[in-house]
């Protein structure tokens, strides 16, 4: 990002449309299969699935990721693993045998 | 005393330093809304009945707010990448954007709020509100968070563009960072309370 020239720029910013053009879209989709009555399961697959795209745009064009330092990917690497611990470990509690 | 690094990549990270700074802090956002998160898989799960988010909150004024602050996220970028090609006047234009998106995203939110306590329903009405409004009360402080900050850049922090106008852009890229953060927390909290 640093040596960004006048064209990268421009290049950036039709992107950018790019990507608020399927945000819209993907917002649209969530709502639209919230209608459909999915069963619990297959609506939270669904859900999340298309959010996590939504994010991935987001972090990858809006925050930059697609080009970024190996420092960033580092500490962001660290958060995902301690992130999945954070999630799980309640959940590993539903397995618990001990009632 | 002169802050090192603020334009300059630091030769051991490659960054400059508000950069490094402002993604460790998000690294810790994340865990403070993941541990939130987690909190109510483990409600939810444990839950004898969980009700359907749309059939107790506003799905359309919800649905409005998604548009607003994914639309502020394109204008926070696009104030940048204004800077980036020494056009301040837009991006005054269009950080000013982002902040009155930020208001109207509060504007909706408070609508919502207000038509639930006007029924009497606070977050000690059942386990579903106290998360709703723990969840969305978090995020609406973030939002909160980065209208101060991007009001200041808008404002009088913007001086800084006349003097250190490389520093000045990497401040905006910073408060970007963390404005398409609090972005990212609804695009997943929208579904989670709203539609599931």
């Amino acid at each position: 990002m640093d040596q960004a020239t006048t064209e990268d720029i421009k290049k950036h910013v039709r992107a950018y449309i790019m990507v608020f053009v399927a945000l819209m879209a993907l917002t649209v989709i969530t709502v639209a299969v919230s209608y459909l009555h999915l069963d619990v399961t297959a609506a939270i697959v669904v859900a999340l699935f298309i959010a996590s795209i939504k994010g991935g745009l987001v972090a990858s064009y809006f925050m930059h990721l697609i080009s970024e330092k190996k420092l960033v990917y580092f500490t962001l690497m660290l958060t995902v693993v301690f992130f999945i611990a954070l999630i799980s470990l309640p959940l590993l509690g539903l397995h618990d045998t001990i009632k | 005393m002169q802050i090192p690094y603020t334009v300059a990549a630091r030769p051991d990270t490659g960054l400059h330093n508000s950069k490094l700074g402002i993604w460790l802090f998000l690294a810790s956002e994340v865990m403070l809304f993941g541990a939130l998160f987690s909190s109510y898989i483990l409600l939810r799960v444990a839950a004898p009945e969980w009700p359907h988010g749309s059939a107790l909150l506003n799905v359309p004024l919800a649905f409005l707010n998604t548009i607003i602050l994914i639309g502020s996220s394109v204008t926070m970028v696009m104030s940048w990448a204004s800077l980036m090609v020494k056009d301040f006047a837009k991006y005054k234009r269009y950080m000013g954007l982002t902040i009155l998106c930020g208001f109207g995203f509060l504007v909706v939110k408070g609508f919502e709020y207000g038509a639930k306590f006007s029924h009497g329903i606070f977050p000690s009405e059942d386990l579903f509100y106290a998360t709703y409004f723990t969840l969305t009360g978090l995020h609406g402080l973030h939002v909160i968070g980065g209208i101060i900050v991007n009001a200041y850049f808008w404002g009088p922090g913007s001086k800084m563009w006349a003097r250190e106008p490389e520093r000045f852009t990497n401040r905006i890229e910073v408060a970007g960072l963390y404005w398409h953060f609090v972005d990212l927390v609804w695009i997943f909290l929208f579904p989670v309370l709203y539609l599931l």
